[in-house]
């Protein structure tokens, strides 16, 4: 515990060393206009697991010299989960708040590394008044490989090690983004082998749809282990997610599997980041 | 492509393979069904076989080979229903007890049925017009590939007891066709006609895209703009829907459409984790329903509350719970219906009009509307990550 708490905060310590991290506000204070807006979503901003994420990903643009901004704290829940339950007043009420903001600051394109924001700022607010270019950050990391602004180590962490991809419902299926991550983990020169169960066939980590905050309803088997077991029955040393709630629903299934000290689920873009030059 | 060309069915080939003898047989089987409706018209016999010659010969033999593979197709499809016992359509699901399994043991029976006699005609036909029958040899058409093995059986039959078959076997068949035609609307095989409809209108945005509610972003809108707010702005009737009258005429022809075939079902997470849930029971549910509001029209000559609502009474607040929304039943559907949009119009309305919510999710509810989150983090450590 001690130990990888150690571990933890040198990784921190060493991300926080390139960390610099602009509001909208101040932008504009400064009369200045990021290239992207990253929409870091409420895990991202939270979840203390997820902050990792947030916090590899903001470090890539940082060293990939891309120009962002955050909302910082006017950023507010897209309203994802309360209009899946059903409740669609309290998501009209977020898109209304979060439309006006973004309209205010003059938001033309955004980023975000959560398949859930993706989905509703790209896909439901422009109905409401909200129109973005919205990528997620499977996306731009695969861009920023192809333009050779993201170079990797020789030789890296996971050359030859096998690497699933777990892929999430909000990115697949929903907006046919299955590719994207799958060359981003490609680069690594790891091995991608497939679940049995992989793109548009590929099973829910069991999160979506509101279920992240709420028991599940009595059944057999928890989503997330029958996902899990997939995952590790490929033999893979690494899950690979681009999700932040897979991520944590899969990290449960390792745990609950005692698998934790052979297999570590990660997101794609905490994998880049380690192992950028 | 969906439709005529089958995309999604070839998900799963060999099953896709099968179908696809089938539906081709139907189709193209149907020159030679209008064929056989204008000889009973005109009194004719073999109309075609004179202006088309040789063509008609190779059409007919093409119509053999296909007639067989459906005959073929149909019985591994009841050896995958009865014997095998394929999860999804096996005679012991649970969900397809009762009419549902007739139904679809009739329709393959049937298919079997059909095409043996069609074969049936062809053989003895064939074999009149060899014997030198008067009126049969008059339209010469020579054997035709596959029939001509079914002669030697009926070789020793005389020439009026195999006039007797010609006839039986052509007026079943064509009876047979026509009762099965008028069975179609009672039927899940209601499909074979409305699966191009039903795909001809498949919504064309991402699967991820949740319908909107212009009712309630007008509501929001006045309330946080409310000089914008008419003054004569009505309330609409009801938020989300409980009946099969609330839902949009697409969610309706999806439940016409469902041949219930069970790949939704197969491939949702709640349902393969032992849930509740089970799209193709979903729709199964709305179009039972459908027939029951139906049947209330037919006899009251408009609808009258019987107390029965699609939500409570045939769709659980467990079942609708159990969904992640995840798009596999959509995805799955070979004929494009979505199960999910009418779950989450159900899920609409058990909250906003019954207010009916497990605690974690109120509790969530309340947390986004007071912290801007579902988690209880004050907004002001939103940034928190970056020191």
């Amino acid at each position: 515990m001690a130990a990888s708490y150690l571990i933890y905060r040198y990784f921190a310590i060493q991300i926080n060393a390139f960390m610099q991290v602009r509001t909208m506000a101040s932008m504009m204070a400064d009369g200045e206009q990021p290239e992207i807006l990253f929409w870091v979503g409420c895990a991202g901003s939270f979840d203390q697991r997820a902050q990792q994420i947030t916090r590899a990903f903001a470090a890539i643009l940082n060293k990939t010299g891309i120009r962002f901004a955050i909302l910082g704290k006017e950023e507010m829940c897209t309203g994802d989960p309360v209009r899946r339950a059903g409740n669609e007043f309290m998501f009209q009420m977020m898109a209304w708040q979060n439309i006006q903001l973004l309209n205010n600051y003059q938001v033309k394109k955004i980023v975000t590394a959560c398949p859930h924001c993706f989905n509703i700022l790209k896909n439901e607010y422009p109905a409401l008044g909200g129109n973005y270019e919205v990528i997620h950050h499977s996306s731009l990391l695969q861009q920023l490989i192809d333009e050779g602004r993201i170079r990797l180590k020789e030789g890296g962490n996971f050359k030859g090690k096998k690497i699933t991809y777990h892929d999430s419902c909000y990115l697949g299926r929903a907006n046919n983004i299955y590719e994207a991550p799958r060359k981003v983990l490609e680069a690594l020169d790891a091995e991608l082998v497939e679940m049995k169960r992989c793109k548009s066939n590929g099973l829910c980590c069991g999160a979506g749809g509101a279920q992240m905050f709420k028991e599940e309803e009595p059944g057999n088997v928890r989503i997330n282990i029958e996902r899990t077991h997939e995952a590790i029955e490929t033999g893979a040393t690494t899950i690979a997610a681009a999700c932040p709630f897979c991520n944590t629903m899969m990290t449960d299934g390792v745990k609950l599997a005692d698998k934790e000290s052979s297999v570590k689920v990660l997101d794609i873009a905490e994998i880049i980041e380690k192992e950028m030059e | 492509m969906l439709a005529f060309g089958q995309k999604k069915m070839f998900r799963k080939p060999m099953v896709a393979l099968l179908h696809f003898f089938v539906y081709a047989g139907f189709v193209i089987i149907n020159i030679e069904i209008l064929e056989i409706i204008l000889d009973g018209l005109t009194g004719k016999h073999r109309l075609f076989a004179q202006p088309l010659g040789d063509i008609y010969v190779f059409l007919i033999n093409s119509f053999e080979i296909l007639a067989f593979s459906v005959l073929l197709a149909c019985v591994v499809f009841l050896v995958r229903r009865n014997l095998w016992k394929v999860k999804r359509v096996s005679s012991g699901n649970k969900e397809l007890a009762g009419w549902p399994k007739t139904d679809a043991n009739l329709i393959l029976v049937t298919e079997i049925v059909l095409m043996s006699l069609f074969l049936l005609m062809n053989a003895s036909d064939t074999l009149l017009q060899s014997k030198g029958a008067e009126h049969y040899s008059l339209h010469p058409t020579g054997n035709f590939l596959l029939s001509q093995y079914l002669q030697p059986v009926l070789s020793g039959w005389s020439e009026s007891t195999l006039i007797g078959l010609e006839r039986s076997a052509w007026w079943l068949h064509i009876a047979g066709i026509f009762a099965f035609l008028n069975y179609l609307p009672y039927s899940k095989h209601l499909h074979i006609i409305l699966a191009f409809p039903n795909t001809y209108y498949a919504r064309q945005t991402p699967l991820g895209e949740m319908e909107n509610m212009p009712s309630v972003q007008q509501e929001v809108l006045y309330a946080m703009q409310p000089e914008l707010a008419p003054t004569d702005a009505a309330a609409p009737a009801r938020f989300g829907a409980k009946d099969v009258m609330d839902l949009s005429w697409k969610n309706l022809m999806d439940a016409y459409s469902c041949t219930e075939c069970g790949r939704c079902t197969a491939a949702c997470p709640a349902n393969l984790t032992g849930k509740l849930l089970s799209p193709r029971k979903i729709m199964m549910d709305t179009r039972d329903r459908l027939e029951e509001v139906g049947k209330n029209i037919e006899k009251n000559g408009s609808f009258v509350e019987d107390g029965k609502s699609l939500l409570h009474d045939r769709i659980s607040t467990e079942e609708l719970r159990a969904c992640t929304t995840c798009n596999a039943c959509v995805q799955e559907c070979p004929v494009a219906i979505s199960p999910l949009s009418i779950i989450l119009q159900l899920r609409r309305y058990l909250i906003m009009e019954e207010s009916n919510s497990p605690q974690e999710w109120a509790g969530m509810f309340g947390n986004v509307e007071n912290n801007f989150a579902p988690w209880k983090f004050s907004p002001e450590e939103r940034d928190a990550w970056v020191q």
